[in-house]
């Protein structure tokens, strides 16, 4: 008999990290695309719905926080932040990105417990997807926001457009991170989940996407306001605000102080350490997934 | 000869845990640690498996002696307690057909997911993709979604994908049962077939007929421990005794 021995001894089922996401594109690439045709599967608008969810969001965010709560500038309000509505929206897509973000990379692991238990393959295959497909979902939201932006005469310069990639950066990293720790957590304690639901929520009004930087700086002093910006969604809202705002407005609206010199490095880091953390609580615990599941 | 799988001294422990939140968790803390949270149970006690290349090896037993737990290990599912897991090669599992299809996307797709699931890539995907049609007998289906599928149909294509991933060492765990009978023979002829190529297989099967047909040696697990390795006819007249 003649057989081919091909290979050295190996340990199965060691992850290698993230080295594995690049040996598995090909499979992290239809992990994508099942999630993007399943999730509107028998809906008659289709894809349309990533379009009309944020509007309509937007509508609601609009005429509350906006008309009726007074931050909008007006002749009779001219304390209101100018061009509101495109400030409201940029903040809105990049929240919305984080939360389908580490909403679904959160549940990931879990969902597909069935796979996870019966074949091994890289499990950070999952969250990683997750955070993917919600890539995918915010360019719809980004188009909207880029009509807004040159129906209100957007014009941006190289540095403001490389202040929103890098504001969608961290966000992303920060989702990843976030994803893999509470992912992992949540094969041993369900509760993770309800952790994150209620921390989305927090998000969202834990930086300035409907109200000013200002307002916070007036009412809480410096140091909480320390505290408030080293959030690196914060960060990346206000760098979104920077990109696609400022470009539509006069100019005389202040950006926060010292947000390229200190807090984006900042943000940067603290997302970037979030990550690892992220990855090194996930490859202890994922050893263990099969037999918790 | 070298070996294609080392299992030295494997031992593993699952703890069975009646809960999965915190608060209970954190009452049973406050309480001292009174009482048991959790139970522990030895599903393999100091295992030892040595298989060369081209071997084919039953694993035998009654339910819960261990043997899908000892093929989970060696697939790399789960990792052991101690001791240690050694395997060459690509390893693949024909481990619960369907696993990764999903009832909502095409034949077709699921061909391409399920593929890339057990390790093939883009390529040996297109490449083969004729053979797995061709040998599931979906034909025109393959553009429908599986869950229009009968469940026959949809063993045929899962098993197909599995068995043209081609890899070096093949795991197999109870999914002889697959489909009606014709198929069944077809599944058992292809699977032959691999072990005539110098594949390596390891089978875990209640069907003792089944696998004297297939394996050439028979690993009798109970509890956790193996109690017989040697040809597959003492092993099966042993676990008949």
């Amino acid at each position: 008999m003649t057989t081919t021995i091909s290979g050295e001894l190996t340990r199965p089922g060691l992850g290698g990290g993230f080295r594995d996401l690049r040996q598995s594109s090909f499979l992290l690439k239809l992990l994508v695309r099942k999630e993007l045709k399943v999730r509107y599967r028998g809906s008659v608008l289709g894809l349309l719905w990533s379009y009309v969810k944020p509007a309509v969001q937007f509508l609601v965010f609009y005429v509350a926080l906006g008309v009726f709560l007074g931050l909008e500038r007006s002749a009779r309000n001219p304390d209101g932040l100018s061009n509101y509505a495109v400030y409201l929206f940029s903040g809105i897509v990049l929240i919305n990105f984080f939360s389908e973000a580490l909403g679904n990379s959160a549940r990931s692991i879990v969902n597909n417990g069935n796979l996870i238990k019966k074949i091994y393959l890289p499990r950070e295959l999952f969250p990683v997807a997750s955070v993917w497909v919600s890539a995918v979902h915010f360019f719809p939201q980004l188009v909207v926001l880029l009509i807004g932006c040159l129906v209100a005469g957007w014009h941006p310069d190289v540095f403001q457009l490389l202040a929103a990639v890098g504001g969608f950066a961290i966000v992303g990293f920060l989702a990843t991170g976030l994803g893999l720790l509470f992912g992992a957590a949540n094969v041993y304690f369900r509760d993770s989940e309800n952790l994150v639901d209620m921390l989305l929520m927090v998000a969202t009004w834990a930086s300035p996407v409907m109200y000013s930087w200002t307002m916070v700086q007036a009412k809480l002093g410096p140091v909480v306001f320390a505290i408030y910006q080293a959030n690196p969604i914060t960060v990346g809202v206000e760098l979104f605000h920077y990109a696609f705002w400022y470009p539509t407005t006069d100019g005389s609206a202040a950006m926060p102080p010292n947000l390229f010199s200190l807090w984006l490095p900042i943000g940067l880091v603290i997302s970037l350490v979030v990550l690892a953390l992220g990855q090194l609580t996930f490859r202890r615990l994922e050893g263990r997934f099969a037999q918790e599941l | 000869m070298a070996n294609a799988i080392e299992v030295s001294n494997v031992s593993k422990e699952f703890v069975l845990r009646h809960t999965r939140s915190i608060k209970e968790a954190v009452v049973w803390l406050a309480k001292g640690r009174k009482g048991d949270l959790s139970k522990k149970f030895h599903a393999l006690k100091d295992v030892s498996l040595m298989v060369e290349t081209g071997e084919t090896v039953a694993l035998l037993g009654l339910n819960g002696s261990g043997k899908s737990t000892l093929l989970k290990h060696i697939s790399g599912v789960m990792l052991p307690d101690s001791g240690s897991v050694y395997t060459r090669g690509r390893v693949a599992g024909l481990i619960e057909v369907g696993a990764g299809f999903h009832p909502d996307l095409s034949g077709r797709d699921n061909v391409y997911l399920n593929g890339a699931i057990l390790g093939m890539t883009e390529k040996q995907i297109n490449e083969r993709f004729d053979a797995i049609v061709a040998f599931s007998e979906i034909g025109e289906f393959i553009d429908t979604e599986v869950k229009f599928y009968s469940s026959g149909m949809y063993l045929r294509l899962a098993f197909s994908v599995a068995v043209h991933t081609d890899p070096e060492v093949f795991l197999i765990d109870e999914i002889l049962a697959v489909g009606d009978e014709p198929f069944q023979r077809k599944c058992i002829a292809k699977i032959q077939e691999l072990a005539e190529r110098g594949k390596t297989l390891v089978v875990v099967s209640h069907d003792l007929d089944l696998v004297s047909r297939i394996c050439d040696r028979g690993v009798l697990l109970e509890h956790g421990n193996v109690m017989f390795d040697g040809p597959i006819s003492e092993a099966v007249s042993r676990l008949r005794s």
